[in-house]
């Protein structure tokens, strides 16, 4: 039953294979039995969990045929979830309970997905590796010495594990794309302004998304179609339509036009992983794609720009945590303002504080204009750069990441060794583009992605091709090997 | 660039922050080599190009003014440390 896709799963349920309860209480079974040992979660809410599927189950018998009706999912502890812990990842929030839905939970609660989880993540959403969550970092399921990268680590590393059929995750800089190339899944970041960030605990508000980690493209347009869509509550929410991202999965790659960027293939993309990378593209080509080659002249500049937008907009956005009307409270204070500094002195880890301290210092006064302002025009050129390629390209492709799964704690010494993870991904967070990261291969046991990426609300098309490309290659089913005290799980 | 023990605790404080004495130059170390990185944008040439607040091409979208929300201040006040007659209580803001 775990092997299966949401897709499968759907059929299966339909057809009376199994009910929802059988197949929520089977997974849930794995979920508290292999949950800890890889940290992928904060919280089980496997009684809410039983009580959705065996609605589920009695909406299904009365005619309700959504593909998501039943099947059991996680939400990334990012998004709020009525009466559930809401954390973050965070000490400052590990008291959370919160008082309603995020758009994106509503929306799959609606279509009658089942809640097994909340998923650990790096701290509000600031890391690539999920070392930096308050509940200690989570493991890369094919090599539980490695990180499964982040920030949506624990989303992904479920759904590699056969734990969850999919999860939902954000991607500020790379934190969907990234971690489902560390682990071997299919992770898709919509155009920003697709989905609706309403609930969704603001990170970076001109660069945060919500977005899916499944095992297929499939499974991913199927959660899409029901996250997609405008929202009144969000004022960044785009007022277009949501196309049926299932019915053009199929279609015809002959004459699609895919540039590939020469500042993609640079010294820091190991070997082996550029071979991966360009076997995949070779797929895309007897598929029917015509590969050209392009240019994206600013993208090393993209880190820095950035590291300086972001932990900008994460100052302002991480102000509301003062513990006056949620979250944790310093005990002893001597006036207002210690009670603010012991509070967030005491709730937020070092790597939140860094980017803190980095956004105040370049939004102060005297620094706004070098830093800030200097840093938005930057964004302003890589954005342009991107338009300027898709006058004569359908789509990017590229690796997802420089190397394959790192080892835990082997950037943790240096900020900037770290960020450098984001080279390739960080671009589309900036010029608010979609993308998505596909299996392509291995390196040494592990686990490579192939990025694509398209012009504004293109998800159809990143979708079709990476359908497309699963349906001749088979990267996407393998699953880690996994041992529990020596025994195998599979 | 090499930023000052006092400069670091001008920023913790900016921020609200209380960052042990043990650690303040371990964050102004930390903070120094990301500032020194993102000094790379010194490069770009950028006259005549407008700053980007925004992915997409987008105005504020205004509503009526209505009132569309009902009143759920109990519900929201569980989550606070202290509370008293409605009101969120904080240490004394006025001398």
């Amino acid at each position: 039953m775990h092997d299966k896709t949401i897709s499968e799963l759907s059929r299966s349920l339909r057809s009376g294979d199994f009910s929802s309860v059988e197949l929520t209480t089977h997974l849930l079974d794995r979920v508290e039995s292999l949950g800890p040992h890889l940290n992928a979660f904060v919280t089980v809410t496997g009684e809410l969990a039983l009580e959705q599927a065996r609605k589920a189950d009695q909406t299904r018998a009365a005619g309700d045929s959504g593909p998501l009706n039943g099947i059991p999912i996680a939400h990334k502890d990012l998004f709020c979830t009525d009466g559930v812990l809401t954390t973050c990842g965070s000490r400052i929030l590990d008291n959370f309970i919160s008082p309603y839905d995020a758009t994106v939970v509503g929306k799959l609660k609606k279509a009658g997905a089942v809640m097994l989880a909340k998923t650990n993540m790096d701290e509000f959403a600031m890391g690539s590796s999920n070392e930096n969550s308050c509940f200690g970092p989570v493991k890369n399921p094919w090599d539980e010495t490695r990180v499964p990268g982040g920030s949506s680590g624990g989303s992904a590393a479920a759904v590699a594990a056969r734990l969850l059929p999919g999860a939902t995750g954000t991607d500020t800089g790379g934190s969907i794309r990234q971690p489902a190339a560390l682990t071997g899944i299919t992770g898709l970041k919509p155009t920003y302004g697709r989905v609706s960030r309403y609930g969704m605990v603001a990170f970076a508000s001109s660069l945060d998304q919500a977005g899916t980690l499944t095992r297929s493209a499939e499974d991913a347009a199927i959660m899409l179609g029901t996250m997609a869509g405008f929202d009144p509550r969000d004022s960044t929410s785009a007022e277009k339509d949501v196309p049926d991202y299932r019915a053009t999965l199929e279609d015809n790659l002959d004459g699609l036009r895919i540039g590939v960027p020469t500042e993609f293939f640079d010294d820091g993309l190991m070997p082996a992983n550029k071979t991966a990378v360009e076997e995949a593209i070779r797929e895309l080509e007897k598929l029917g794609a015509k590969i050209s080659e392009i240019h994206l002249p600013n993208l090393g500049l993209s880190v820095p720009t950035y590291y300086v937008v972001a932990p900008a907009e994460c100052s302002s956005n991480l102000s509301r945590f003062d513990g006056v009307r949620f979250g944790h409270r310093a005990q002893e204070y001597d006036d207002l303002t210690d009670m603010y500094k012991k509070t967030r002195g005491q709730g937020f880890g070092a790597e939140v504080k860094r980017r803190i301290m980095t956004g105040t210092y370049v939004l102060s006064a005297g620094y706004y204009d070098a830093y800030y302002l200097k840093a938005q025009k930057v964004r302003q050129l890589i954005a342009a750069d991107y338009a300027e390629a898709f006058k004569s390209v359908d789509l990017i492709a590229g690796p997802t990441t420089p190397t394959p799964a790192f080892e835990l704690g082997a950037k943790t010494h240096d900020p900037i060794t770290m960020y450098l993870n984001d080279i390739y991904t960080i671009g589309a967070n900036l010029a608010g583009l979609p993308g998505m990261s596909v299996p392509c291969g291995f390196v040494d046991g592990l686990p490579v992605g192939l990025q694509i990426v398209g012009p504004h609300f293109c998800e159809a098309r990143l979708l079709n091709v990476a359908h497309r490309y699963q349906q001749v290659t088979d990267w996407h089913t393998r699953a880690p090997e996994m041992t529990v005290g020596g025994t195998p799980t599979a | 660039m090499s930023l000052s023990r006092n400069e670091m605790q001008n920023i913790a404080h900016l921020a609200r922050l209380e960052i042990a004495e043990e650690e303040v130059t371990a964050f102004a170390d930390d903070l120094s080599r990301i500032i020194d990185f993102v000094e790379q944008l010194s490069q770009a040439s950028t006259d005549d190009v407008l700053p980007m607040a925004h992915p997409l091409d987008m105005a504020q979208r205004l509503r009526a003014d209505e009132v569309t929300e009902t009143d759920q201040h109990q519900k929201y006040q569980q989550n606070a440390s202290s509370v008293e007659e409605d009101l969120y209580l904080v240490p004394k803001v006025l001398e």
